[in-house]
């Protein structure tokens, strides 16, 4: 493309978002300022949503666009909800006043010099003679995040899953032998046992220890049914969405 | 080349297209579909249910701008039953851009958003009525739900698992004050509220990871009653946590927000809304498939004939 038409194409693209937003607002959906921001909006989905058709610089651009602001964002949240808070409010508690008025007159917290040296020390890695010493902040971090993992997860996804797996095969309620109550049990249990069979590549799948294995996929495949059918509803349900902006939100048509 | 290798080899740009006009004339045509209630949802509806006035909840709204079509409206029903009920919640979010849309929600549901665009009478048709000050206020309640009072909203922590970790001791450790800057003491509804131990429950609508670290360590840890609204990505791989007694209940996507919906009479719910465009896309996707499927084993089999033939 010449630089020409490319001229063309975001003249059009302004001109015909200018012109949308005046409609925007002829509707009685809001202010000018709101008509521009909603078609701004607009335009950026249907750019994204171009590269269905095939990649574009308009997707380029709308995705770049998308990059560019998160990394800001990310940046400016890490800062004023990371950094100031949790340091230089605990060591210089006077000089936050202005932003965190409640935690501006309580007494420094000389301890936090140890994470202000590591985040430098994490900074080292930058530099390419001295990028060992970052292993150092690096090591604590993994180390903290090692030890305080590992207990919770062995106990929240392990023992209580297998804890909750020591079913009754025969589900008794006041009534008598509850069916349906057996069934699940029954289905929880063999289906547990034999996709664990499957996973168990020690013993070749051969007879009834293959027979296992081959339930245990069936068991695999209607969890990956289960999870494909939900995924398609969370999609069918992002495009509803954006479907119903630009037809309801925008263009007013969708009531 | 036949119809069904035709539609075996179809350009899936076609696909898309299909299914975007499918889901736009669904929404103009509107037809109601009925939507059968499941006891995951039901169980945080009837826990709700069983609170008293005044007492207080948790809801952290963990999720960003791209899972607000699929997790807003299930926000708003458990917004709206809290309101009815009188029950206070305490907002929270975790994720990195979740500030927006917990602080949306929250003053929308709260009937104090004043945004000429109007979302809120976009959710809540005929709830609210307007007031002098260009306000909406609901209708059907007596008093406003008000700020500090009925919710506050405490904002964005980053690192899930410290922040989850660091509530269960003091809510003040991580959130010496609020979104707005308002110390929490200052606060009426945060008073007594120390810990977990001064919340009934805890809701997490999450759309990423977040639903691990309050499972792990909101519940594991701190023993916190814990429901779960997730996009339906994730919806299929925490049911094991439901069956295992870790959470209460949990809701589904858009099928679990129309249930609330449905349980909290909502009118103008988004998600009942757009049951007709799920029931006909999911249609339209099957169709597809089953069409692709014969495109598929028949001109497999004509191949085989005529190979058979050749020998």
């Amino acid at each position: 493309m010449n630089p020409k038409t490319i001229k063309w194409i975001i003249f059009v693209i302004v001109l015909s978002a200018i012109v949308l937003s005046v409609y925007f607002v002829s509707l009685d959906r809001g202010s000018f300022r709101d008509g521009v921001f909603v078609t701004t909006a607009a335009f950026l989905t249907l750019f994204i949503m171009s590269f269905l058709y095939k990649d574009n610089p308009y997707y380029k651009f709308a995705e770049h666009l998308f990059v560019g602001v998160s990394a800001a964002y990310w940046m400016t949240m890490g800062f004023w909800g990371t950094m100031v808070p949790n340091l230089v409010a605990k060591l210089w508690p006077g000089s936050v006043r202005g932003v965190l008025p409640a935690l501006a007159d309580k007494d420094p917290s000389l301890w936090f010099l140890i994470p202000l040296f590591l985040g430098i020390v994490l900074l080292m890695r930058l530099s390419p003679k001295g990028g060992w010493i970052s292993r150092w902040a690096l090591a604590f971090i993994v180390g903290t995040t090692a030890g305080l993992n590992l207990i919770r997860y062995l106990r929240s996804d392990f023992i209580q899953q297998v804890n909750n797996t020591i079913l009754p095969l025969v589900d008794k309620t006041e009534a008598g032998i509850s069916f349906w109550g057996s069934f699940s049990n029954i289905f929880i249990f063999v289906g547990v046992l034999c996709g664990l069979v499957y996973f168990f590549f020690s013993k070749e799948h051969k007879g009834f220890f293959g027979g296992a294995a081959r339930i245990g996929i069936l068991v695999l495949m209607l969890t990956f049914g289960a999870g494909f059918g939900y995924t398609v509803m969370a999609r069918i349900s992002l495009l509803a969405g954006r479907m119903t902006y630009l037809f309801g939100d925008w263009l007013g048509l969708i009531k | 080349m036949d119809f069904f290798e035709k539609i075996s080899q179809l350009d899936r740009r076609w696909v898309y297209l299909f299914l975007a006009v499918v889901v736009v004339i669904a929404f103009l045509t509107r037809f109601d579909v009925p939507v059968t209630i499941t006891t995951e949802v039901k169980s945080i509806y009837d826990r709700i249910e069983s609170l008293n006035e005044g007492d207080k909840i948790l809801i952290a709204f963990d999720y960003d701008p791209n899972a607000l079509a699929e997790l807003h409206p299930m926000s708003f029903a458990i917004l709206e039953h809290c309101q009815r009920r009188g029950v206070k919640v305490i907002g929270v979010t975790l994720s990195q851009y979740g500030a927006g849309m917990a602080e949306n929600i929250l003053r929308t549901a709260s009937g104090t958003y004043s945004d000429k665009i109007d979302r809120f009478r976009e959710y809540n048709q005929g709830m609210f009525e307007k007031t002098n000050d260009n306000r909406y206020r609901d209708k059907t309640y007596k008093k406003d739900w008000e700020y500090g009072i009925d919710y506050c909203f405490l904002g964005y922590k980053p690192y899930p698992a410290l922040v989850i970790l660091g509530m269960g001791q003091n809510f003040r450790l991580y959130f010496p004050q609020d979104y707005y800057n308002t110390p929490l003491g200052e606060l009426n509804i945060m008073q007594g509220v120390r810990n977990y131990d001064d919340i009934k429950l805890a809701i997490d609508i999450t759309a990423g990871n977040t639903a691990d670290f309050w499972l792990i360590y909101g519940n594991g840890r701190y023993g916190v009653p814990l429901a779960l609204g997730l996009t339906g990505v994730m919806g299929a791989d925490y049911y094991q946590y439901l069956q295992s007694g870790q959470i209460f209940g949990l809701i589904g996507g858009w099928k679990g927000a129309a249930e609330y919906e449905t349980l909290v009479e909502f009118q103008g719910g988004k998600a009942q809304e757009g049951m007709p465009a799920q029931v006909v896309a999911h249609l339209t996707i099957i169709l597809f498939i089953v069409l692709g499927n014969l495109g598929y084993f028949l001109s497999d089999r004509r191949k085989q004939a005529t190979v058979t033939q050749q020998v």
